[in-house]
């Protein structure tokens, strides 16, 4: 079972990054490329996105890039040489920026050690014989526990 | 609790702390521009009087290349006057001043240079092919491009008289 959730996993992951494109048309290629540009006006958005007049500026220069017939690589390669590395909403996988990357698996991988952790614990402690937590039998019952555990036992 | 338990969550979230108040100090708006040092990308603006002004054939000058808006208040305001004193004081010394309007109305565009009385050369870059190409991404800002058609500097927001005066030395 979980060899099964991890391989599907790990190929969610790898087909998520590979994003095939064969087959796809202008529009779409064009809406694909602005989604991965930050506007620069509205920073929190994407060119695609943003109803910003720079970016539909933007989208059509996208466009009219893709009908000269400029690849995906040459036009978000045209828009960092402008704007810098900040045009993309996606850090660029070199360098100080795979902290962006790796981060948040790594804070998964952890909460997920930690969770284990606190559970196994909590699942030993239950397990662990009572008898050293209990307080010592009152002598008063003593000779009373004995009489009713010999009737219980006949 | 041993002492070393305790300190697990300060000293596990203490660089992630850093690492945001870092973030939170810079300013977006505050983007280096890739251009300074290269050569400034060519370009070829309408002017509102009809003609046509290029790059090329401003080689050899000093250009001060401003991009602006009618909307653009305060700050294109506040700048447009530096800017006119510093095409009067500076023309006759190799130096061009060029205004780039950027999504803007045409009528509008006209009258605010109607209004400050600009008579420095400035046109429209109605599909902002100009102003994506020199990474701009706001309204007022000025490109300093020296006489070997490098881009000295990079203004963000209005221009003051000594600013101007300041880069327009450093590129004589």
């Amino acid at each position: 079972m979980r060899r099964t959730l991890l391989s599907l996993l790990i190929v969610g992951v790898v087909g998520l990054w590979l994003r095939p494109a064969v087959g796809v048309g202008l529009e779409e290629q064009t809406q694909l490329l602005a989604a991965e540009l930050r506007c620069p006006v509205c920073q929190n958005l994407s060119v695609g996105d943003s109803p910003s007049e720079m970016a539909n500026q933007m989208r059509e220069l996208v466009r009219e890039k893709l009908k000269n017939g400029e690849s995906p690589e040459q036009i978000r390669a045209y828009f960092v040489s402008r704007y810098g590395e900040w045009i993309l909403l996606a850090p660029i996988r070199q360098g100080f920026n795979w902290v962006a990357w790796l981060l948040p698996f790594g804070a998964i991988l952890g909460g997920v050690g930690v969770i284990g952790f606190v559970v196994r614990r909590s699942v030993s402690k239950s397990r662990a014989p009572r008898e050293a937590q209990l307080p010592p039998l009152d002598p008063r019952y003593a000779s009373r526990l004995q009489a009713e555990l010999k009737e219980w036992g006949q | 609790m041993a002492t070393w338990k305790k300190l697990i969550v300060p000293i596990a979230v203490t660089p992630i702390l850093l690492l945001l108040a870092y973030g939170f100090k810079t300013n977006p708006r505050e983007v280096p521009s890739p251009l300074i040092g290269r050569t400034a990308p060519p370009f070829a603006l309408s002017r509102f009087d009809g003609g046509t002004t290029g790059l090329e054939q401003l080689r050899g000058k000093a250009v001060v290349l401003n991009f602006w808006a009618s909307w653009c208040f305060p700050a294109c305001f506040e700048e447009a006057p530096a800017l006119e004193a510093a095409w009067r004081a500076y023309k006759d010394r190799g130096v061009m001043v060029i205004g780039v309007d950027i999504q803007d109305r045409e009528a509008d565009a006209k009258a605010f240079v109607e209004r400050f009385n600009l008579s420095f050369p400035n046109g429209q870059d109605p599909q902002g092919k100009i102003s994506i190409d020199y990474g701009v991404y706001g309204v007022p800002e000025t490109f300093f491009i020296n006489r070997e058609g490098k881009i000295h500097y990079k203004h963000v927001g209005a221009l003051t008289k000594q600013m101007l005066q300041g880069k327009i030395e450093e590129m004589l």
